[in-house]
């Protein structure tokens, strides 16, 4: 790797200040020191927040949570409150990686993992998310794993978390932290940014901002659910992830709340298929309906193709899981 | 002195049996077990010598062209580096097993992506490594490169010697009731094992030892000799522990001629290990294949004809192409038959050896063919395969040595449960899921290569067994401990086993499911070759001496073994050899496979939720490693 200098902060304040000087954060390190060892990134200063105090789970006045950014996933996922509330999240968390990374992955750093795009971690492959300007290869190239949402010509990487596949599926907010101490809340909807022609700026974090929290409204419904397909059982990412989260009343979907994972640049959420559900009578031919809707836009690549179908049905046994029709 | 054993001499009893200490078979744990658990085993890069200097491999970033010049001055200016070292004797790639001399070397032509051209050597790993990621290459690029097994550009060879025809195959599948003529494609296989690549090259003036990871000692010795351009008696390498290898060590790989050259240039000693990364593009995959097969049965489901048409790939000039027909000639009978066999050169990582070479993907394809000749005959898969197993080899008409399929078949649907099988497809569900139950027969090639191995029984009276053969994880330590401790009447903690040292008596080595039956009859007649020493200072005759508990017994007289050394070492050597047996009768292991499978049905997600493997494996020396090895290693 690089040669880096390492610093470690003492305060937020003080971890903004220098983060503002060419500085790149490191929390639980699982993705950062790997990208690093390849030299995908190379940061001229690493400045360790991973000590500093950002609080734990708390339970906030609107029967909310603020989840500081240094909560390890897997405490996250065992919290009582988080369990019980949120089931969706605690679901997604451990499906994700493994129990040895989430004991080391934090919260705020989860959100900021980077695509796996077998063309992004090979610095002999031109990527517009690495270098910008050289190209994409994986357009074009071997594309299995890659989105069919929200992909631009410069770059069809997709967001690899579960976590925040979920969270955009609860409306969660990133609280963030600037250097002279002034803190603003961005939706996770506002959070990340589509590639478009700047495939290397993936939210809308700025130089020395830092994630203090993630902060959750109440749970909209206790119906929930994250559904995650994947060539194998375990340790590996998601062809497609779907977080659902559905309210019933007098036997119509009162609200619905859908999230998907594995097929866009970002945790993706589509508003028309939320609408064709709501208020409608669950039942096939209604998600049929909304499902079609919601691939409407999709576009495929040559390898990826499957993901279409794959999104439709899993939707589908989600919903119907969900509704229990 | 030494005992002498050719494959052909018929024995005609099972000395083993006759043995009396019971440790044969035994599911006994690994002697060096607890060594390796608690990180106390040295592997390649364990314990270091003083002043090592750390190399890693650069990469080719092109698959075909030639690399005219690197920008050396920027790197060798960096902290901690030491040299950018690129040399004529690199070589491209791993030897293919049992080469004996040197793979291709001249790393400035390029002939696939991630081929080593240089190395850099830094005091640390991550310099180096950082030197590695950044050196630049000035490469002429060539255009014409084809690096799929489709690719119609890709230069098509037929090796002569791999047709092969008998009867007429077209003829029998037109004349016959039911067919089945399909084409199946497998990918290829990368072999990860968990120690990577790696070696560490220390010179005392001309002599070179070479601390390593690796499968036949002997023969990476001999390449590893040839490729830097010196005397075979000059190289020692030193293996004790080796991390895994499934074939990807079978012959010296760059890593190790690399660390010889940068050694011996700067005058310290050198270690390179492989990354992860390097596993993947500069050791031998397993080739990707496409395979034709055809089929012809009677009414009976008895098989008329046979065809099984390979097409693999290689890089030009590699000799070695998966031998995916192997099995074929003699697993089921028919007596028309066409074996084809086409290479394609592409210029991809060259393909080797990988675990069960051949059989793995050729009896997959084959399997799977004779499952859908089940389903057209509307007979059960394991009904005809048992009708169709044949009397003796097919195709060199030759006995066999001994053949277990029926057995294997029968005892594993019995143990499985096979006959409540419900054979109409997506008939059992449970949710989302549908289960079934599908099986196959197992079939792999016997081989026995030359070994040699001593045992020395000491004064104390304790055995220690040296060789340079190899424990890639598959259980050598135990197995030819539990062997000798059989034949010298000890307990097994009375036996030390030495490996992994060119300087000791040189071993089949690791490979092909013959390191055992090899390198374990050469501990056996080593042992055998003690017992007649033994003998002779008794007075008595082979058959009547008995060894137990670290006492001869010979008729009504028990005797410590210790009294009757008498102060004394006895070594015994012991020396097999293949012989013409392997010609004349077919030797192969039978095996079946039964396993159920759960497909989702609305995500298409595949899951294995039980399967059994049932092999006549030929006589278990540990039942412990023993399923372990049928596990998988």
């Amino acid at each position: 790797m690089n040669p880096f200098v390492y610093a470690r902060a003492s305060s937020l304040a003080e971890a903004a200040r220098l983060g503002l000087d060419k500085g790149t954060f490191v929390a639980g390190g699982t993705n950062l020191l790997d990208l690093m060892k390849l030299e995908v990134v190379a940061p001229e200063r690493l400045i360790d927040i991973s000590r500093l105090d950002f609080g734990g789970i708390e339970e906030r006045p609107d029967g909310g949570l603020r989840i500081g950014a240094m909560v390890r996933n897997s405490d996250l996922a065992a919290d009582g409150l988080v369990r019980e509330r949120y089931p969706v999240l605690a679901k997604a968390l451990l499906a994700g990686a493994s129990g040895q990374i989430r004991n080391m992955a934090s919260t705020g750093g989860n959100l900021l993992q980077r695509t796996r795009c077998y063309y992004f971690y090979d610095t002999a492959m031109p990527c517009n998310k690495r270098a910008p300007g050289s190209g994409c290869q994986a357009i074009g190239g071997i594309n299995r794993s890659h989105a069919i949402f929200g992909g631009s010509e410069h770059c069809i990487a997709t967001h690899p978390s579960d976590m925040a596949v979920a969270l955009r599926a609860l409306d969660a907010a990133v609280e963030i932290e600037r250097d002279d101490g002034a803190r603003r809340v961005v939706e996770l909807e506002s959070f990340y940014r589509l590639p478009k022609d700047t495939p290397h700026i993936e939210t809308v974090l700025e130089p020395g901002e830092l994630i203090t929290a993630v902060l959750l409204p109440p749970p909209a419904a206790l119906r929930q659910a994250y559904r995650k397909v994947r060539d194998r059982a375990s340790y590996a990412f998601a062809l497609v992830s779907v977080a659902g989260i559905v309210r019933l009343e007098g036997g119509l979907i009162e609200s619905a709340a859908f999230a998907f994972g594995g097929v866009a640049p970002q945790p993706w959420r589509d508003e028309t298929f939320e609408h064709i559900l709501m208020g409608n009578k669950p039942g096939p031919d209604l998600f049929a309906r909304a499902t079609d809707t919601l691939v409407m836009q999709a576009a495929p690549t040559k390898d990826n193709a499957f993901k279409v179908l794959l999104l439709q049905r899993t939707t589908q046994a989600v919903l119907s899981e969900l509704t229990g029709v | 002195m030494a005992a002498h054993h050719k494959m052909d001499d018929r024995v005609g009893r099972d000395r083993l049996e006759e043995m009396a200490q019971g440790v044969i078979g035994e599911p006994l744990d690994r002697p060096e077990g607890e060594l390796k658990v608690s990180g106390r085993a040295t592997y390649a890069m364990d314990g270091l010598p003083a002043g090592c200097r750390h190399g890693v491999l650069v990469r080719s970033t092109v698959a075909k062209g030639r690399l005219r010049a690197f920008d050396v001055d920027s790197v060798e200016r960096l902290p901690g580096v030491r040299a950018v070292i690129a040399d004529d004797r690199f070589i491209k790639n791993p030897a293919q097993g049992m080469a004996g001399k040197a793979p291709a070397q001249d790393t400035r032509e390029i002939l696939f992506f991630g081929q080593p051209v240089a190395l850099v050597v830094a005091d640390t790993f991550e310099q180096a490594r950082h030197g590695a990621q950044i050196l630049r290459q000035e490469v002429e690029r060539a255009e014409d490169a084809p690096v799929s097994l489709d690719d119609p550009t890709a230069q098509l060879d037929t090796p002569s010697n791999k047709q092969s025809s008998s009867g007429d195959i077209d003829a029998a599948m037109r004349a016959s009731p039911f067919t089945i003529d399909a084409t199946y494609t497998t990918p290829g296989h990368a072999s990860a094992a968990m120690e990577p690549h790696a070696s560490v090259a220390t010179w005392e003036d001309e002599r070179l030892t070479l601390q390593a990871s690796y499968q036949m000692l002997r023969y990476n010795r001999a390449e590893l000799a040839d490729a830097l351009g010196i005397e075979e008696d000059n190289v020692r390498l030193l293996a004790p522990y080796v991390g895994g290898g499934f074939g990807s060590k079978l012959g010296i790989a760059p890593e190790a001629v690399a660390a010889a050259i940068a050694s011996k240039e700067l005058g310290t000693p050198v270690g390179v290990a492989m990354t992860r990364q390097n596993e993947f593009e500069m050791v031998l995959r397993r080739s990707d294949t496409r395979q034709r097969i055809r089929l012809a049965a009677d009414e009976t489901g008895r098989l008329i004809g046979i065809g099984h048409d390979a097409l693999v790939t290689n890089l030009p000039g590699e000799k070695f192409s998966e031998p995916v027909t192997q099995a074929t000639p003699f697993l089921y009978c028919g007596d028309n038959r066409a074996i084809g066999h086409k290479i394609a050169r592409i210029h991809r990582t060259p393909s080797g050896s990988v675990r069960a070479p051949g059989e793995a993907v050729g009896v997959t394809a084959l399997e799977i063919a004779i499952d859908e000749l089940a389903a057209a005959c509307g007979i059960d898969p394991v009904e005809l395969r048992r009708r169709n197993i044949p009397d003796q080899d097919p195709s060199k008409e030759i006995p066999f040595s001994s053949h277990m399929l029926a057995k294997a078949l029968e005892t594993g649907a019995a143990r499985f449960g096979w006959s409540k099988r419900n054979a109409s497809p997506g008939e059992v569900r449970e949710g989302e899921w549908l289960i079934g139950l599908g099986m196959a027969s197992a079939a792999r090639v016997n081989m026995l290569i030359e070994s040699k191995a001593s045992v020395t029984l000491t004064k104390q009276g304790r055995a220690t067994i040296e060789t340079d053969m190899t424990d890639i994880g598959t259980g050598t330590y135990a197995i030819l401990g539990q062997v000798a401790a059989e034949m010298l009447g000890l307990p097994v903690t009375d036996v030390e086993t030495r490996l992994g040292d060119t300087n000791l008596p040189p071993a089949s080595g690791s490979g092909g499911s013959f390191g055992a039956a090899s390198n374990g009859t050469a501990v056996f007649l080593a042992c055998e070759e003690i017992r007649q020493q033994l003998c002779t200072k008794l007075d008595c005759n082979p058959e009547d001496l008995t060894l137990k508990d670290r006492h001869a017994v010979v008729g009504n007289r028990r005797i410590p073994v210790v009294d009757i050394l008498n102060g004394e070492d006895i070594r015994g050597e012991g020396h097999v050899e293949p012989g013409e047996a392997e010609d004349k009768v077919r030797q192969a292991t039978y095996g079946s496979y039964f396993a159920e499978v759960a497909v989702n049905s609305v995500t298409g997600e595949v899951r294995v939720r039980r399967m059994l493997g049932v092999f006549a494996a030929g006589r278990i020396l540990n039942a412990k490693t023993a399923r372990s090895q049928c596990l998988g290693e």
